[in-house]
């Protein structure tokens, strides 16, 4: 039991580094989206996902996860891997919360089961909820998993974030992954030295005073990272070097985000 | 409670995003002023840490295991405006980054957690707290209130959202386009699993690392004896009565200071000589140099020569300029702290 915890933390801590790396790599692959400028594939794929949560017609809902699935391939993403890590993880969530809608929402009967009636607006309103997360999902995955990270937050200023919020979160992803691979280390070296098991009580302990530790580290890890800062210079003012410049192929990109945006509003109406 | 993309109408979003953009300004603006240039690398730094403790397994009473947001602690430790900052950006983090909460819902995240979540944590926990001693229990339950007092008001909140979506949106036929349960139905579910696993884990989240913080840094959740701030203050108010009685000593130094002499010491052989033995037997000039002599006179101490002049003691006449001097410096301290705090709205 107590094992169970800490193992099961641990194997989060793998998972989000996991992501983090594989995010990195095809991020940095050669493909269709990889090759656009962050800010147009930026607003382009927001653009969609606001698309995809305005539609009210499934096909329209169909048609931009469709897009999504094309724009995966041309960027050499494993669909299989979309699958896995994606598709399926929404679909069991959206569909566990809009299963009881079938029956709880009202309108005409079109199917008795087991006493229960389920209802045509029921069904409507949780396809509707299943293909518009779906598409969202597929859509803000594709920005994240074809754009390294530095470059998204730097294409954040097209969307007028603050210079300061942009470095900001680009210091919080930075030591999120030192801060995950400290608290991995912490446990990993907990449960080496750990025989027998730990009862409820002292497993809070444990992970609390984990906590603790951890947040100790971190506040000091934070006065050492503003001095250094300040030693280089640092006064409290954040410049970001953008280099990005726009292609022909980016015309065409922008311009083919914004015909699907275009005709999706149109048809999902 | 992380929303995702599509649960929310993008009207709905906008209104969120709305709410919170005047709530994260104030908050930058306030801890911008507190921290100076620490602002950044201290909210990185904690909105990292939130993000971690996301992950961590609490297990509960019950046999089962739940996760933290960790609003509680972070509202207890760094207040409220830079807890909803810390927090905000960690939620950022997750959204842009590891798809847990949506896009165009992270507006309505940001205000159920990190916003309402941090003032409902920070007025609990100074509700609770108010009046108790250092060491009291009372700090420890009011820590694992603010914790589950919080992330209920967040997951309240969320539900009002979810349950207002089918009465606002639906298509002809009645089915709900968003989210697609009613308040009747939304509140429960969501209140359900946050009353008592959520909130659970939250409690357990914040009063815990508060008990370890109260141990092992008390300075951090502000209840130390006596606050670190002020033996800080205490010992400088020894060292500067030490100091002011100490100041006669200057009695014992003979001569001027090197490069503070007046323009009658030119004119004298005295001042003349000290003036040659302090600057490797160069000869000083014969007069004052012009520029000197005309400046001196352009302002008259009131006090020259560290003595008043109806003060016949020199050592009482160097006690006395120096608690001048102290004074006045405190006095003009006092104004700026004063001016200071009425600007940051205090």
């Amino acid at each position: 039991m107590s094992a169970n915890v800490i193992s099961k933390t641990v194997r989060g801590f793998s998972g989000a580094l996991g992501r983090t790396l594989v995010s990195e790599n095809s991020a940095h692959a050669k493909g269709l989206l990889q090759a656009l400028d962050p800010r147009v594939k930026l607003v382009g794929l927001l653009a969609l996902v606001v698309t995809a949560a305005l539609a009210r017609k499934l096909p329209v809902m169909a048609a931009l996860f469709g897009l999504g699935v094309v724009l995966a391939l041309g960027s050499r993403l494993s669909l299989w891997s979309l699958a896995k890590r994606v598709w399926l993880v929404a679909f069991a969530f959206t569909a566990m919360i809009a299963a009881p809608a079938l029956f709880l929402t009202p309108g005409e009967t079109v199917y008795t089961l087991g006493g229960l009636a389920i209802t045509a607006q029921g069904m409507r309103s949780a396809m509707l909820l299943v293909a518009r997360v779906e598409a969202a999902v597929t859509l803000s995955t594709l920005l994240v998993l074809t754009t390294p990270w530095m470059h998204l937050l730097k294409a954040l200023r097209t969307l007028m974030v603050p210079v300061e919020v942009i470095a900001m979160l680009a210091m919080t992803h930075r030591y999120v992954v030192l801060l995950t691979e400290t608290a991995n280390a912490m446990f990993e070296s907990r449960q080496s030295r750990m025989v027998g098991r730990l009862n409820g009580h002292e497993q809070r302990r444990l992970m609390v005073n984990t906590g603790g530790v951890l947040m100790s580290k971190t506040l000091e890890m934070g006065n050492e990272v503003f001095l250094a800062m300040q030693a280089r210079g640092f006064r409290g003012e954040v410049r970001l070097l953008t280099d990005f410049r726009l292609r022909g192929w980016d015309y065409v990109a922008m311009s083919g985000f914004a015909a699907a945006v275009v005709a999706a509003t149109m048809a999902g109406r | 409670m992380h929303i995702p993309d599509g649960y929310l109408s993008p009207s709905t979003c906008a209104v969120m995003y709305a709410a919170s953009a005047p709530c994260w300004w104030a908050a930058l603006r306030r801890t911008r002023r507190k921290l100076f240039g620490r602002t950044l690398p201290l909210l990185s730094l904690f909105a990292a840490f939130s993000f971690v403790t996301m992950m961590f397994n609490l297990p509960l009473p019950g046999g089962t295991t739940g996760h933290a947001v960790g609003v509680g602690i972070a509202a207890i430790v760094l207040g409220p405006w830079a807890s909803l900052l810390a927090i905000s950006l960690a939620l950022t983090i997750q959204a842009l980054f590891f798809g847990d909460g949506g896009i165009t819902t992270l507006g309505a995240n940001c205000f159920n957690m990190a916003i309402a979540g941090s003032f409902a944590a920070w007025g609990i926990y100074r509700l609770v707290s108010l009046g108790a001693a250092a060491e009291s229990r009372r700090r420890v339950v009011a820590a694992a209130l603010a914790g589950y007092g919080a992330i209920n008001f967040s997951a309240l909140l969320a539900a009002i959202e979810f349950g207002i979506q089918p009465m606002l949106f639906h298509d002809a036929t009645g089915a709900p386009l968003y989210a697609p349960y009613s308040l009747r139905v939304a509140i429960p579910a969501m209140m359900l699993g946050h009353l008592t696993i959520a909130g659970a884990a939250e409690a357990v989240m914040s009063a815990g690392l508060f008990s370890y913080l109260r141990r092992n840094e008390p300075a951090l959740v502000g209840i130390t004896g006596v606050p670190a701030a002020q033996q800080g203050i205490r010992t400088l108010w020894g060292a500067l009565a030490l100091v002011l009685l100490l100041t006669p000593l200057g009695i014992v130094a003979s001569g001027a200071a090197w490069g503070e002499w007046a323009p009658k010491d030119f004119a004298n052989a005295a001042g003349r000589a000290q003036m040659a033995a302090a600057s490797g037997n160069a000869v000083a000039p014969a007069a004052a140099p012009s520029g000197l002599a005309r400046l001196a006179n352009l302002w008259t101490a009131p006090l020259p020569d560290y003595a008043p002049h109806f003060v016949k003691s020199a050592a009482f006449g160097y006690l006395l300029s120096a608690m001048f001097g102290v004074g006045l410096i405190l006095a003009v301290a006092w104004a700026v702290g004063r001016w200071a705090g009425r600007a940051d709205g205090e």
